[in-house]
């Protein structure tokens, strides 16, 4: 066995959405595996299947050697599941919920402490205090330590920074940096790009579907199209402009500036400022830049947008 | 045993820090047993009544006097026409009126009978029943006194050769708080039951937490029985606070024994929570839950024969409470309370409780999953 995770055609329909449609994965052992999507784009039916609280309607989902849909007892004390809604007691301290989650799991704190050490002493100071009154940030932590202390072979987190401030969110990426020295397979899902560039490998998932599976390295050099970061005074009026341009491939905003693609792979940053310049846009600048994680899933959602919808 | 342990201590940290649960859960029984008791009496005392009296004799005064010194009947007025005496009923100032016509002791001393006209208000059937009881009483007696007195009952007037006479066995002075609290302490019971069992279940739903739960290697009995048997400690724990209310607030008799009704409530405490994670499995969020506990709550109330006797209701409805878990347990609590009935005498409503009890069970372990489809 060197996969985690192996998946399969995995298909799941809820009426008439169909959450998932054949999803094929494989996660190897002591990856950081990013599954990088959308609202909606059925992270949490995928995490939720492999966490073998849900069936899948067709295919075939293994998790650390089980079957998903029959080995699901063995599956269960060896993972750590931590949904994308904070989901601890709130009326427990944080001491009871860590206590009440080593016991559930036939372990006890002290055992594998060590594991959790690191985040722990954060909370130390609060573990009196009420799940319910903890900040966010601290809210993760210990959903992160109640699933991490049974040592499981493999984590699943859904979206575990979606709401929490920026420093938060660069502590608990470091925090996944340790554990997965620790030998912890980690799959983790994420609405954010700028994290997708710190897991081993990524999948974009949209509408059910995988788009690309690659190292985030990989996954830039998918991009081909020339990519030029575009600014001018009058954002909107620029936005309009470029996308009326006869050879604009893309064009959408990012951050403060606008990324714009090129169909042609000699096109040049003066051709576009004359383009540009004959409107009464105004301290317009032009860069050709590389390609980013962003740029390229937005250049994966539009050619898969167009085959859906042409 | 020591997830079960834990989980056990876990629920009660959490009921007891509940600050909005806790005081209702202790206070409950006081005011369910003191309001309840008290008001939901069959007692009908000091009713209003008019008089409309055309004779005026003194054979008639006499019989107007039984009335209004019965201590049932309180005298509100006097009428002289039917209209009149209609007015009174339409406007609540009475709830019967007597009529004694014109000629009433002519015809009484002349050796035959006389007639009176009794109106009862019947929006309220059983009341009007009861009144209508009363008024029988206090004319048979009337009749009874006279017929001595009267000229010609010499000449062989009927005798009653029969007399009937009643007399109320289990609750000779049919004292309604006797009656009432047993059934009362089994409203008690089946609320703590059925509602806080059920929204525990939906709650753990509600907050997500029952997806961190079902991840868990902890097995299902594990998880039903630290569900369930708090509830079951707090359902006889109120039954225990009742009981002692019961017997030393009202001196409700106890001739039957403990321990027979903590096994018919250890039984019976399994079925309603059986049916609040029944319920809590069928709904997504504790407004679903309460609501359709509510229902259950609201019909096996109303039709355990616990206000309405069951033999008064329609045939199809008497079948129906037959699979009543209420009813039973009232049943049951009245006869061992009042009677002093054994485990014999109640086998049978015994027997069916122990077949709800394992079928609601059944229902709820199988429909709880730990996957969803």
């Amino acid at each position: 066995m060197t996969s985690a995770v192996e998946v399969k055609g995995v298909t799941k329909k809820f009426k008439t959405v169909t959450a998932l449609s054949n999803v094929s994965l494989t996660v190897g052992k002591g990856e950081l595996f990013g599954i990088i999507g959308a609202d909606g784009a059925g992270k949490t039916t995928l995490f939720r299947i492999l966490c073998t609280l849900m069936l899948a309607d067709e295919g075939r989902a293994e998790v650390l050697g089980f079957d998903a849909r029959k080995e699901y007892r063995s599956i269960r004390s060896r993972i750590g599941y931590m949904p994308g809604r904070f989901s601890l007691y709130t009326d427990l301290s944080v001491e009871e919920n860590l206590k009440f989650f080593a016991t559930v799991f036939n372990t006890t704190v002290e055992e594998n402490y060590e594991l959790i050490a690191d985040i722990y002493t954060q909370l130390e100071p609060f573990k009196k205090r009420m799940a319910g009154q903890l900040s966010g940030g601290m809210k993760q932590k210990l959903a992160l330590c109640c699933a991490l202390i049974h040592r499981p072979d493999l984590l699943l987190l859904d979206e575990p920074t979606t709401g929490v401030d920026a420093v938060s969110r660069r502590e608990f990426w470091q925090m996944l940096g340790r554990l997965k020295e620790q030998g912890i397979t980690i799959l983790v899902s994420t609405p954010y790009m700028d994290e997708a560039s710190l897991c081993d490998r990524v999948a974009f998932l949209q509408d059910g579907t995988i788009l690309a599976v690659d190292t985030p390295v990989g996954i830039t050099g998918l991009f081909t199209a020339p990519l030029f970061s575009v600014r001018a005074n009058e954002k909107h009026k620029l936005l309009t402009r470029l996308r009326s341009y006869p050879h604009a491939k893309s064009v959408y905003a990012f951050g403060s500036s606008v990324h714009y693609t090129d169909h042609r792979p000699s096109a040049s940053s003066e051709e576009i400022m004359r383009y540009l310049s004959e409107s009464e846009l105004q301290e317009i600048t032009i860069e050709r830049i590389e390609p980013g994680i962003e740029d390229t899933f937005m250049a994966l959602m539009k050619t898969d947008d167009g085959s859906h919808h042409e | 045993m020591r997830v079960i342990g834990f989980l056990l201590q876990k629920e009660f940290l959490q009921i007891f820090r509940n600050k909005g649960m806790l005081p209702i859960i202790f206070i409950m029984p006081f005011i369910q047993l003191v309001i309840l008791s008290n008001a939901a009496t069959f007692d009908v005392r000091n009713v209003p009544f008019n008089l409309q009296d055309l004779d005026r004799t003194s054979l008639s005064e006499r019989l107007s006097e039984q009335f209004t010194g019965s201590g049932y009947f309180q005298l509100t007025g006097e009428s002289s026409t039917s209209p009149q005496a209609l007015d009174v009923l339409v406007g609540r100032n009475a709830d019967l009126v007597l009529v004694i016509p014109e000629g009433f002791e002519k015809e009484l001393m002349r050796g035959g009978s006389a007639q009176v006209q009794l109106i009862i208000n019947a929006e309220d059937g059983f009341s009007a029943g009861v009144i209508q009881g009363y008024t029988n009483d206090i004319i048979t007696a009337f009749n009874r006194d006279l017929i001595p007195q009267l000229p010609g009952s010499a000449v062989g007037a009927p005798r009653q050769t029969i007399s009937v006479r009643s007399s109320a066995w289990y609750n000779p002075e049919l004292v309604y708080i006797d009656y009432m609290v047993p059934g009362i302490l089994v409203v008690l019971v089946t609320l703590v039951g059925l509602f806080l069992s059920g929204m525990n279940v939906v709650r753990e739903k509600e907050i997500g937490t029952i997806d961190q739960i079902n991840v868990t290697p902890m097995k299902r009995y594990q998880f039903i029985t630290g569900k369930l048997l708090p509830f079951w400690i707090i359902g006889l724990g109120e039954l225990t606070l009742g009981l002692i209310i019961a017997r030393f607030a009202f001196h409700v008799p106890m001739l039957g024994s403990y321990w027979l009704i903590y096994l018919v409530a250890g039984i019976y405490m399994l079925v309603v929570l059986g049916m609040g994670l029944l319920i809590s499995t069928l709904t997504e969020s504790q407004q679903q839950a309460m609501f359709i506990a509510w229902f259950f709550m609201v019909i096996f109330t109303l039709m355990s024969g616990l206000f309405t006797a069951i033999e008064s209701m329609p045939h199809w409805a008497q079948n129906m409470t037959m699979a009543n878990p209420v009813r039973h347990f009232v049943d049951i609590m009245r006869r061992v309370m009042l009677k002093g009935s054994g485990i014999r005498e109640i086998a049978t409503p015994l027997a069916i409780l122990t077949a709800d009890a394992g079928l609601m069970l059944t229902l709820a372990v199988n429909r709880y999953r730990k996957v969803s489809d």
